[in-house]
């Protein structure tokens, strides 16, 4: 245990100078404020003790005074007072900043990361996860920045104490050096306690989440099956287990706030117990023995300051540690140098032997697929679920790279073309549609600049622009998460029209009709077909993944695939004949359509 | 259906009552747990009294410094210091215990209540703010009552106690104090609304960075396909800059609130020896207790920085504090009659059910077109009936009124001739169950999950219920039979397997009366095969009525529905209606044309 404490220790001590590191002017600023407020406090306590001995004690005792020295007083009060207070200032303002600035950095380089690394790397990390690294584990690992600089503040205040202590009285410098190394004791002791039991509450914090979001996921299970009561027991034990696990944190908070303010109050004591038999002796005056016992009672809180940051670093490491696997994680798509062939119509593409695996997959999802997509035709590919399509439409933009073989367009490899030239030749509509938080008109250009006829154009082929019409502010009503309120059709077709508008020479739908009618469904394909601006041009080639028989069925050929093999090509009347399999499976979602 | 209840602009007192009343545990420990909060302000004072003490007494002594006295002094205020910090530690004890009992309770009471909610399977996109109202909604609450709470009630306590022991000192000087401060207090409004309006705009630029975050994660594979990383990137930097530099606008209001105590300290100060001074001179005051006002001054002062410190934390509390408490307050669709009228409640009859709608319309939200109009019709006991018709038509609505999900806006449903709002939910529940179209799976074994049908049923019955149904292959190929753990959400299953569950689920609860809400996504044909087997058992001698969205479906039930635009169109058996001329022939033909595999007409 000793050892692990060890490392948690130093590995604090570690992150905290890494921020020192990231912000060393920030840091020395705040730093300085501190030192200043840390030095004016000390100074009030002093300039207390001058004004009693030198004013209060005269004109109380001896009826003396002057209006020259209680003006003094009153500027000398108000002086060190300005002091502090601009130290305050500066101390709150950069060490704000500070932490700030750790955490809009970090939150740069964690979603600069997500855009930098490839989609496998998307894919082997749940969303929920990527969302907190970026937003609470970033605020968790700096948290502690806020109250540092008064920290390191409070222990440069308490070394001009010590001093002071021991400048003014040898026996008063006791009572400091007692209570000051108790202080850093208790606060040790505090955040050892505390660690494991704020680890306990997280994770049962974890679990009482989970469990609504299951038992909420199966509402209509559980409701259907009155299993109400039974769920609430379920979630009300875990919820118990919280309650406890807090209890037992408030316990060692509970205990530590109070110890940590008594601890200046029982010094101030002591100063008064000694301090008034060393006035008795003569050692010192009434004076020195005020300030001091003042000073004690202002230290009280820069004290809790070195608290609060000791007791928030272990959560600040496992934000950090749970930041870092993100910064650390390399494999950046490399680009090659090739221009893609100069050309309008529809581009050819090409397999050459493909495999492609996800980390950790049993077995691969794609081996050894080879076939040609002539330029300008229509290819659907079709394949019972988990048969590898998506992978499969994803290959064909580069969203992935093969393992093994290679992927043409227009006979270069995808891998050696430049960087751009990919998304410039070909669009790519999704299985899930993604809207961005950004109007209809942000949507479909992704701010290209794509003159407003275009625009309409695209949304006509993609059969929405009525539906767009009808929006209160046409193509500049929002859309996406926060925004009007669209039908999961609604939103595919616009996500089809962001790919129509860049007229792709090659067109890959991952099931990206699957919430539109059929009929509607149909028109949009027909007019994809036909959408070359100059009709003598060849059409886009389009790749599609399908369900639907009518779908299907305006292939030029289809692609069967089954365990990530191509099993079979051909016509739509051909593989209906020759393969059982593709047969049944047609069939079973024909019915499931016409009547859904 | 009922959207939740929205306090959006209620204050944050009427927030505060209305959360009181809703938790009884939270206000039984309070007045004891205040109490402690006073005793624990004696602490604080007792320092500037023994000031006073030992410099007036201990050392200006008549015979020379009276060193017995000052260790008496000392003694007991030291001992009254130890006794404060058993009382706060007594007193913080009792806060988190009262305050994470209260919370629990609330936290399991909007749970229970949320799944009493419409809102839960009707909009599913909004589960996730549901889960949070009972997760993180509630963690800010409790972070707030225990720490910015407390130190509130501290803070006035501390005022309160200062106060006093100033006033007993000396009545002038606590006059000069509190004119001080007087200023302070009237500022205090307008600190809190400008602080509450900077605090504000963080919290909408937490939003914006969310959404932006969300972009580069969810969207991830348009942002590649489409090559727009540097706009996607330039968006985020945008959002996370506008949210630093409203960070860095609220923390210097809040700084500048902060210090403003510090400096009316400085002045209370200054006015306390001038005034003390002035009234020294006239031997109205001794110096001991001019050094004591100006020890009590810094008691004035920490409760202002406290308060600039807790307000943005109780902003959000209240916020979360609301949104719980809206939950609570919307009213459930449909109540349990057992619960709300037990004298009329009543039981299903233990006989097959027949089914009857008396004049039923349905509208999900008041002035919305009906989804179900005026349906009237009958449904035999141990009848098989498919209700087909496009999306939309309101085949599914039919599914929710029968099996009490919602109530008719107009007329009635009754199941055995009993108006099903008079029917107790244990016996409703028991006696007839829906199969829902993704029949949701727990992380747990297949046998669990089974038996949430039937809770108490073993293993082995569940083996032999799968069994029954033609299923006892597929189990035997599981990795532990139906030992074998499904995974979250059951997506080690494929869709068919989680479906083939569901099935077994609800053939162990064997139900009198089955509403079946038809998969809409296609399996693999094996599993359909064992599907289309499985419901034949399940089905045999229960009334069903199967929401079709396949055909072959609405072929092999004993009777069709048709269902057009809320209305029911037209009823009889598949091959009475396959010939008549009307909407389920051309549903048909259509099926057959696309089965024939020819596209579509393009309507």
């Amino acid at each position: 245990m000793p050892r692990r404490r060890d490392a948690v220790v130093r590995r604090g001590m570690r992150h905290v100078g890494r921020a020192i590191v990231e912000q060393p002017g920030m840091f020395t600023l705040a730093f300085l404020a501190s030192s200043l407020y840390g030095a004016m406090t000390v100074a009030s306590a002093y300039v207390l003790g001058e004004i009693t001995d030198r004013v209060v004690l005269p004109a109380l005792d001896d009826g003396v005074t002057s209006a020259g020295a209680l003006a003094l007083a009153a500027a000398a009060i108000l002086g060190v007072a300005v002091l502090k207070i601009l130290g305050i200032l500066g101390r709150r303002l950069f060490a704000g900043v500070m932490g700030y600035r750790l955490q809009a950095a970090y939150r740069r380089r964690v979603t600069g990361q997500y855009l930098r690394l490839p989609l496998s790397w998307h894919q082997r990390h749940p969303t929920g996860q990527l969302l907190s690294n970026a937003n609470s584990d970033v605020e968790a690992a700096w948290f502690f920045v806020a109250p540092l600089p008064f920290a390191c503040g409070a222990v440069v205040m308490i070394g001009i104490t010590v001093a002071v202590l021991v400048a003014t009285d040898p026996w008063l410098a006791v009572v400091g050096l007692v209570v000051f190394p108790l202080v850093f004791v208790v606060n040790a002791v505090y955040s050892q306690a505390m660690s494991p039991r704020m680890r306990r509450a997280q994770q049962l914090r974890a679990e009482v989440s989970e469990i609504a979001h299951e038992s909420f996921d199966a509402a209509l299970v559980v409701k259907t099956l009155g299993r109400e009561d039974v769920e609430t027991r379920r979630f009300t034990a875990r919820a118990d287990e919280l309650r406890d696990g807090l209890v037992a944190v408030g316990r060692v908070r509970g205990l530590f706030d109070p110890l940590m303010e008594a601890l200046p109050n029982l010094g101030t004591l002591a100063v008064l117990l000694i301090g008034a038999s060393r006035v008795a002796d003569g050692a010192t005056d009434a004076g020195a023995l005020v300030s001091i016992a003042y000073l004690f009672t202002l230290l009280a809180l820069p004290i809790r300051a070195i608290g609060w940051v000791l007791a928030d670093l272990p959560r600040a490491l496992a934000g950090f540690d749970r930041v870092t696997p993100v910064l650390d994680a390399t494999g950046e798509t490399p680009h090659g140098t090739e221009p893609a062939a100069a050309g309008t119509g529809g581009a050819g593409l090409g397999l050459r032997g493909v495999d492609y695996g996800f980390e950790g997959a049993v077995r691969p999802t794609l081996s050894g697929i080879t076939f040609d997509v002539a330029p300008g035709s229509t290819v659907a590919v079709v394949g019972p679920t988990g048969s590898g399509k998506s992978t499969l439409a994803g290959l064909l933009v580069r969203l992935v790279d093969p393992a093994t073989g290679e992927v043409l367009l227009d006979g270069v490899d995808l891998r050696a073309l430049r960087e751009g030239e990919v998304s410039a030749q070909a669009a790519f509509v999704p299985q899930g549609t993604f809207l961005f938080d950004d109007t209809v008109r942000g949507n479909v250009t992704l701010g290209a600049d794509v003159p407003d006829d275009e625009v309409w154009a695209a949304l006509q082929v993609a059969a929405v622009d009525d539906v767009v019409r009808r929006l209160p502010e046409g193509l500049d009503t929002r859309v996406g998460e926060r925004g009007a309120t669209l039908s999961g059709g609604q939103r595919q077709r616009i996500a089809l029209a962001r790919a129509v508008v860049r007229r792709p020479r090659l067109l890959v739908l991952d099931d990206a009709t699957s919430a539109v009618d059929p009929a509607v469904e149909a028109r949009i394909l027909d007019a994809l077909r036909e959408h070359p601006a100059n009709r003598a041009e060849r059409p886009s080639t389009v790749v599609v993944v399908a369900y639907r028989q009518a779908t299907i069925a305006l292939a030029d050929e289809v692609v069967w695939l089954e365990g990530g093999r191509v099993l079979a090509r051909g016509r739509h009347e051909q593989l209906l004949a020759e393969v059982p399999g593709y047969a049944a499976l047609v069939r079973a979602y024909a019915q499931t359509e016409v009547a859904a | 259906m009922t959207a939740l209840v929205e306090h959006r602009n209620e204050g944050a007192v009427a927030t505060l009552r209305r959360g009181l009343r809703m938790m009884p545990e939270f206000r039984r420990g309070l007045p004891a747990t205040f109490a402690l909060a006073l005793m624990a302000t004696a602490g604080r004072v007792v320092v500037p009294i023994a000031v006073q003490q030992v410099i007036d007494r201990g050392l200006a002594g008549p015979g020379g410094p009276d060193l017995d006295l000052v260790r008496n002094v000392v003694l007991v205020c030291a001992v009254v210091v130890l006794l404060t910090v058993v009382a706060v530690y007594r007193m913080n004890v009792r806060l988190f215990r009262t305050t994470e009992t209260a919370l629990a309770g609330l936290r399991v009471r909007a749970f229970r209540h949320v799944h009493d909610l419409s809102v839960l399977h009707q909009q599913g996109q909004r589960r996730g703010s549901l889960v949070s109202r009972v997760t993180s909604d509630v963690d800010q609450l409790s972070t707030f009552m225990q720490w910015g709470g407390v130190l509130g009630v501290v803070s006035l306590g501390q005022l309160l106690v200062a106060t006093v022991v100033m006033a007993v000192y000396s009545w002038q000087l606590t006059l000069v104090v509190l004119v001080c401060f007087v200023p302070l207090a009237i500022a205090v409004r307008f600190f809190a609304a400008r602080l509450a309006v900077v605090h504000g705009v963080v919290r909408e630029r937490v939003g914006d960075v969310l959404a932006a975050v969300s972009e580069s994660v969810v969207g991830a594979p348009t942002v590649r396909a489409y090559g727009i990383r540097e706009r996607t990137a330039a968006r985020l930097d945008r959002a996370i800059d506008r949210h630093y530099r409203a960070q860095v606008r609220a923390q210097r209001v809040t700084a500048a609130v902060f210090v403003s105590g510090e400096f009316v300290a400085a002045v209370a100060n200054v006015a306390v020896v001038v005034a003390g001074v002035l009234l020294g001179l006239d031997g109205d005051l001794t110096p001991g207790t001019l050094v004591a006002f100006l020890f009590l001054v810094t008691l004035f002062v920490s409760p202002v920085q406290t308060a600039s410190e807790v307000l943005n934390e109780a902003q959000n509390a209240v916020a979360g504090f609301r949104r719980v408490l809206d939950v609570l307050e919307t009213e459930p669709d449909v109540r349990d009659p057992a619960v709300t009228d037990p004298t009329t409640a009543r039981e299903l009859p233990h006989t097959p059910l027949g089914v009857r709608f008396e004049h039923v319309t349905f509208r999900y939200a008041p002035g919305a077109p009906p989804a179900l109009q005026d349906v009237d019709l009958q449904i035999a006991p141990r009848r098989r009936v498919a209700v087909v018709g496009e999306t939309g038509s309101g085949k599914t609505t039919f599914a929710k009124l029968v099996t009490r999900l919602m109530d008719p806006t107009e007329g009635r449903v009754l199941l055995a001739g009993i108006p099903l709002e008079q029917v107790a939910f244990a016996s409703l529940r028991q006696r007839v169950v829906m199969v829902p179209q993704d029949g949701f799976l727990f992380d747990a074994t297949v046998a669990d999950n089974v038996r949430y049908g039937r809770p108490g049923l073993t293993d082995a019955a569940v083996h032999a219920a799968f069994q029954e149904l033609g299923l006892g292959d597929w189990v035997a190929g599981l990795a532990d039979g139906v030992a074998t753990r499904v995974g979250q959400r059951g997506e080690s299953l494929s869709a068919g397997e989680r479906q083939l569950v569901a099935v077994a689920r609800a053939y162990v609860a064997d139900p009198d009366l089955l509403v079946l809400d038809e998969a809409t996504s296609a399996v693999d044909p094996a599993t359909e095969r064992r599907l289309t087997h499985a419901l034949d058992r399940l089905t045999d001698g229960r009334t069903t009525l199967t929401i079709a969205h396949r055909l072959s479906t609405a072929e092999r039930a004993d009777e069709v529905l048709v269902v057009d635009a809320g209305r029911v169109v037209q009823r009889g058996s598949h091959a009475e209606l396959v010939d008549a001329d009307g909407p389920y022939a051309r549903l048909h033909a259509s099926w057959r044309r696309s089965s024939a595999g020819e596209p579509q007409p393009t309507a």
